[in-house]
């Protein structure tokens, strides 16, 4: 077979695969460290996943199986396109089944099926400096992360406060890794923080236009920053899926017709159908806190208005972008 | 007031390739003590300031200051993350533009606070409860502290910077300018202040100065720099009354008299 | 402490370096003594050079030669050569100065301005503040004017406001230069008061006053400055 998988497995040259595993190497030693690699251009434009596509590309071997999701679904453009790039230069299986994937390529969502250990998960990284909007001096915000000089990331969360009454950053919400560095979690909704907290499962991040990679090895610390007398706390939504009635879930808010009418569904598509097609199944149960739940996965939530289903508010639940 | 000096300067020099910036300066300072650098553009004023600040390292000569802890540490021997945890706790820094020492994209209450937060404090009321103090200190009205710099006069501006640095108790700031592109009343209003301040939390100063008034109401002491040397030195009043060096007689000669 | 200064062989010249480093001598020789308990007067015409030696006695002046020795802190202290922190511990402590002009700081009130050298010896700001009203009043300050900035007062009530400043402490030295010049009668008499009060205290006074009458109230001694004359020594 002189497929272009078996031509060049994975796309990438050995050389650049060899480059990018030191880095993950390193990334996984130092833990939430943003490492610099000689990021290549990929077929793909920037803000695709080329940063997540490199890193998927250099630990892919032919026994694996590739996941796939964008914003928590496996039927996107983004999602579709990135699992038929592997399937054709790497030739490996593809699943839209968390349970059964060994690695999870991902933008902006952690699975709602717990990760298991020697599972993959690797982020789609835009921007990688969690100071970068207050600093915009990369050699002042490597100092401050060599330096350990934090201050600044709660001059962002004291703006929330001072603005909104409350920490209105709802995505891209800075955490502490190892009680050391302090690291962007890409732009996941801050509700998927606790599942990265302790999980059995590495997790990559690659950003290619930024060239930086880092990342969480197994079981590690990763805590949310917050303030004493403003508790980190998750999303809540207050009505379930409407299509498979699960609760404590990520949900997003589907647009029905151009008179308002809208629904919320769970973000995580593979999670939904599951449910639908075996809702008796007891695997829906006593499992809220999602993958790697750690201790923040106790703090007690209170529900988020932008984030309340009924009635509709302008521009609410968008700001993600 | 103690009997030891907070900061002793030593035959600190620093050159450009050949060309002289500061050479041979040698000075105590003593905690609450105000002195200003005067000097014309180009004199080595700002280098020595940013010298004794650390924001430059001087090509020789030593520079010690005494800590909280009363140890005596030399300032170019210190790690860089000693030198900026120093800069952010017990030291301040006014710049004579104040969007280089204030963050001009986020309120006026975060650039009072992160200082604070810069050194542990994690309690978003107790730092906004001190970002209001310390506004009022300045004079700014507490209704503005969720406003950008960026929406606030020249003034107002300087006002916050001082704020800023001064919110973390520092026994030591450096002030470059610190009216210097103000308007005449606006500048009263600053030195008044200044002046306050100093005086109320015993603060020592080290104030780069062209403007003799400035120097006359601030300092106690004064240093008078011409192409990197100091040509005299002495108290305020008497450099400034009894001029003794040539350049300082042409300085003070030179002042427009209202 | 019968002797708190004594001055002895001073001189001092200025040197104008803008034209030409021409040199004008003002005084030399200048030896004297002032004593606790008395207001000794420095006479002479003007530009004899009194105002020059209550500078230099004051380190407001640079010294060119000779000795000030002064009693300071439970020591002796040589002003002459004194480091600029020891002189502000002088001034802090031991001598007091009230000048010709006051100089008036933007936004400090007139209360303040005359409370701030207690308070700059450590003494609570509300007790200072209440000593100036006392000694304003002495010296009828209308209370309107207390709490304004003196900048914009009249000459006669700036001068009200610096002898206040200068009298409200009790530094065993005092140095006037001038302090009647711009009073009317009535308030001149306020200034004999205060410095009869001040010597009955076992202050030192060396001043300059121009009204004679004010001269023969409160003079001990007078020191004829012109004995001083930068020439007669070179002579």
């Amino acid at each position: 077979m002189t497929d272009i998988a078996t031509y060049n497995f994975a796309y990438l040259d050995e050389q650049t695969k060899r480059m990018i595993r030191r880095a993950i190497l390193k990334g996984i030693a130092i833990p939430g460290y943003q490492v610099p690699f000689a990021s290549r251009e990929m077929p793909m434009p920037y803000g695709w996943g080329t940063g997540g596509v490199q890193v998927t590309a250099s630990i892919i071997g032919p026994d694996d199986v590739l996941k796939v999701i964008d914003q928590g679904a496996d039927d996107t453009t983004n999602a579709v396109s990135i699992r038929a790039f592997f399937r054709k230069v790497a030739n490996v299986a593809v699943t839209t089944d968390t349970a059964s994937a060994t690695i999870i390529q991902t933008r902006h969502r952690i699975p709602e099926h717990p990760l298991a250990a020697g599972q993959v998960l690797v982020f789609q990284v835009p921007i990688p400096e969690p100071l970068r909007f207050l600093e915009p001096r990369e050699t002042e915000t490597r100092k401050m992360h060599a330096l350990e000089e934090y201050g600044l990331m709660h001059v962002k969360l004291y703006e929330d406060i001072a603005r909104h009454g409350r920490i209105a950053t709802t995505y891209a919400y800075p955490v502490k890794v190892e009680g050391r560095y302090v690291m962007d979690p890409s732009p996941t909704p801050k509700f998927d923080n606790p599942k990265m907290h302790r999980s059995p499962a590495l997790q990559l991040f690659g950003a290619g236009r930024e060239k930086r990679i880092y990342a969480l090895p197994p079981f590690t610390d990763v805590v949310s920053l917050d303030f004493e007398d403003h508790p980190f706390e998750v999303q809540t939504f207050d009505q379930p899926c409407a299509l498979c009635g699960a609760e404590n879930v990520y949900l997003d808010e589907v647009i029905l017709d151009d008179h308002g009418g809208h629904m919320f569904v769970c973000s995580d598509t593979d999670h939904c159908e599951k449910r639908r097609a075996d809702p008796a199944s007891p695997l829906w149960e006593g499992r809220a806190g999602g993958a790697g739940a750690g201790d923040q996965a106790a703090t007690p939530a209170t529900p988020i208005p932008a984030l309340r289903a009924d009635p509709p508010h302008e521009g609410e639940g968008k700001e993600a972008q | 007031m103690t009997d030891e000096p907070l900061l002793r300067v030593s035959a600190l020099s620093k050159f450009y390739g050949s060309r002289v910036g500061c050479e041979n300066i040698t000075f105590d300072l003593w905690p609450g003590e105000v002195l200003a650098i005067v000097g014309e553009s180009g004199s080595g004023k700002t280098t020595l300031l940013n010298c004794l600040s650390t924001r430059l390292l001087p090509s020789s000569g030593t520079a010690s200051y005494r800590m909280r802890d009363g140890q005596w540490r030399e300032l170019y021997r210190m790690s860089e993350a000693e030198r900026r945890f120093l800069m952010r706790t017990d030291w301040g820094f006014v710049h004579q533009n104040p969007a280089d020492g204030l963050r001009m994209t986020v309120s006026a209450g975060a650039n009072v606070g992160e200082r604070l937060m810069a050194v542990g404090d994690r309690h978003y009321g107790n730092i906004r409860a001190t970002a209001v103090d310390w506004l009022s200190r300045v004079e700014i009205d507490e209704d503005r502290i969720d406003d950008e710099p960026r929406s606030f006069s020249g003034g107002m501006r300087q006002r916050l910077q001082i704020a800023r640095n001064l919110v973390t108790g520092p026994r030591l700031v450096f002030m470059d300018e610190p009216t210097g592109g103000l308007d005449v009343s606006v500048q009263a209003r600053l030195l008044d202040l200044l002046r306050g301040l100093v005086t109320d939390l015993g603060l020592a100063a080290i104030v780069v100065t062209h403007d003799l008034a400035v120097a006359r109401l601030l300092s106690q002491r004064m240093m008078v720099m011409k192409d990197g040397h100091v040509v005299e030195s002495g108290l305020t009043d008497r450099v400034l009354d009894d001029p003794r060096a040539p350049y300082t007689q042409l300085l003070v000669s030179s002042i427009l008299q209202v | 402490m019968a002797t708190p200064l004594v001055v002895s062989d001073v001189a001092k010249s200025f040197t104008m370096h803008l034209r030409d480093g021409i040199r004008l001598p003002v005084v030399a020789g200048v030896s004297f003594s002032i004593r606790a308990g008395e207001c000794t007067v420095l006479g002479g015409p003007s530009g004899a050079g009194k105002s020059s030696i209550l500078k230099m006695l004051y380190g407001n002046y640079a010294v060119d030669e000779g000795q000030i020795i002064v009693h300071h802190d439970g020591g002796l202290i040589d002003l002459a050569t004194a480091s600029p922190r020891t002189v502000l511990g002088v001034r802090r402590q031991t001598i007091g100065y009230v000048s010709q002009f006051l100089r008036t700081v933007p936004r400090v009130t007139a209360l303040d301005v005359v409370a701030e050298p207690l308070v700059e010896r450590g003494e609570d700001r509300e007790a200072a503040r209440l000593k100036a009203r006392t000694l304003l009043a002495q010296l009828n300050l209308p209370e309107k004017l207390w709490s304004l900035p003196p900048a914009t007062f009249s000459g006669g009530e700036q001068q009200r406001v610096n002898i206040a400043r200068g009298f409200i402490t009790d530094h065993p030295i005092l140095l006037l230069d001038e302090p009647t010049a711009s009073l009317d009668a009535r308030n001149r008499e306020v200034v004999i008061d205060l410095i009869a009060a001040k010597k009955a205290a076992g202050v030192a006074l060396l001043g300059i006053f121009h009204d004679h009458d004010v001269r023969e109230a409160v003079a001990d001694r007078v020191i004829d400055v012109t004995a001083f004359a930068a020439g007669k020594i070179a002579a």
